[in-house]
């Protein structure tokens, strides 16, 4: 389940016993495992043993901060605290970054407490707090924490990498520091495994059209002729639907990702008329086809993003999604007609 | 980027009576939707809330309420589909075994 252990790097003598000391570093394992997640592969046996770790060379009054054992969170914790002496407390949270975690209950209050208590973390340091990420917030209740333990909750910035100066300045976050972002890089660090888990479903929807495709005045026949230019829409969409909405988020109009997406599939539509040079009813096929695919995706996308409640979420998919069948319906209906005119 | 959601959807609820003005819910919302005014609490920005449910959980004053839950249409789906171990289910192979950006920084 958890893979050899390259990142200790020897144990070092607590009041509760030897405790394994991790490398701040990253090697190209830790490189190519980052690497093999983001594209979907492995992640579910991507974990850390729970338990006590140190980092450089703590003592009692070093901080203590808790993650999640997903060997990402792990990973990139540790490559935050690089030069620094501190306590990780690993809680088992089956895997799952911390925020998921936490949404799940699995970084949860319980597995806080009982974490605390089996590392002993008591004896380990004088100060009596422990930092958790602030994203754990919707698993963990602070007050029930300190209540429990008697250990004291601070709450620690969103992005491990704010952590030095967290601490620096006496375990302040500023308000920077408390806000989650959204950059270009976060909306493309998740493309790829969208890119995995949607290709099945494309491949098999591009199989159908080559089917439909042979729907005719004459009757039925394989229309192998049109399969390069169905294909070619196929992916088209797909690409523009996953890295093109998700690129130009900020800058598609409208807050629902319904139509942020339906918007993408008009562009996508326009430009493959114009390629390939439809004739009227089949362009217009084609191009609801895109806005029903593309308006999808964008709704598909709601998962990813750090900032799509579950409310709202629910009343997109009320109204788009019967659209989004209409109008695909719609867009079939017209590309198959067209052959009769 | 400016992060907003739909209008007028989020189901937070705050009792202002029953606040006692700790500011915990100020340290936990990832989304800034508190400000403290008259040593209390105050929904500042409603439409910013994504009910991930970290306020209320932390609130020792029992002041907050949000039906909370994750924004995933997939997830959604799947559920309405009978299908728990698809996305958001027991085998959690989704979005969620992710780092970035649900699970952005530690």
């Amino acid at each position: 389940m958890s893979m050899c252990r390259q990142w200790v790097i020897g144990e070092v003598e607590s009041p509760a016993g030897r405790v394994p000391r991790v490398a701040t570093r990253w090697t190209w394992r830790d490189q190519w495992g980052a690497m093999a997640v983001r594209w979907g592969m492995g992640r579910t046996h991507y974990r850390v043993d729970p338990g006590l770790y140190a980092v450089g060379q703590p003592r009692v009054n070093s901080p203590l901060m808790a993650t999640a054992n997903y060997k990402l969170s792990f990973d990139h914790l540790r490559q935050a605290l690089d030069g620094l002496d501190a306590w990780l407390l690993v809680l088992d949270t089956r895997g799952i970054n911390v925020w998921c975690a936490a949404g799940k209950g699995t970084f949860g209050t319980e597995e806080v407490i009982q974490r605390m208590a089996v590392t002993n973390v008591a004896r380990v340091v004088s100060h009596g707090t422990v930092i958790l990420p602030q994203l754990a917030g919707p698993g963990v209740a602070a007050h029930e924490v300190r209540r429990r333990t008697g250990f004291r909750v601070v709450y620690g910035p969103v992005r491990a990498g704010d952590l030095p100066t967290f601490l620096r300045d006496g375990m302040r976050a500023t308000h920077e520091m408390r806000h989650v972002q959204f950059t270009l890089g976060d909306r493309l660090a998740v493309v790829p495994v969208e890119l995995v888990q949607r290709f099945m479903p494309a491949l098999l929807i591009m199989l159908a059209l080559f089917l439909a495709a042979g729907v005719g005045r004459h009757g039925y026949h394989l229309a192998q002729a049109q399969w390069p230019g169905i294909a070619a829409a196929v992916w088209v969409n797909f690409l523009a639907g996953i890295v093109l909405t998700p690129a130009l988020l900020p800058w598609l109009p409208g807050r629902s990702f319904a139509i942020k997406g339906a918007v993408i599939g008009v562009m996508t539509g326009v430009g493959l008329w114009l390629f390939a040079r439809y004739d009227g009813v089949e362009g217009i096929g084609v191009g609801l086809l895109s806005v029903a695919a593309c308006s999808f995706l964008g709704l598909m996308f709601t998962g990813s993003t750090p900032y799509t409640s579950a409310s709202g979420v629910r009343r997109e998919l009320r109204w788009a999604v019967p659209l989004q069948v209409v109008t695909a319906v719609a867009g079939l209906f017209l590309w198959v007609v067209a052959r009769w005119r | 980027m400016r992060m907003a959601y739909l209008k007028d959807v989020a189901t937070l609820r705050l009792d202002r009576d029953a606040c006692i003005g700790c500011g915990r819910c100020l340290e936990v919302c990832p989304h800034a939707v508190f400000e403290l005014a008259d040593r209390k609490s105050r929904i500042a920005d409603r439409d910013a809330c994504m009910e991930c449910g970290a306020c209320a959980r932390n609130c020792p004053a029992d002041a907050l309420w949000v039906k909370n839950g994750v924004g995933c249409a997939i997830g959604m789906l799947n559920s309405a589909l009978g299908r728990t171990n698809a996305c958001c289910g027991e085998k959690q192979d989704c979005c969620c075994s992710e780092e970035a950006p649900r699970g952005a920084g530690q």
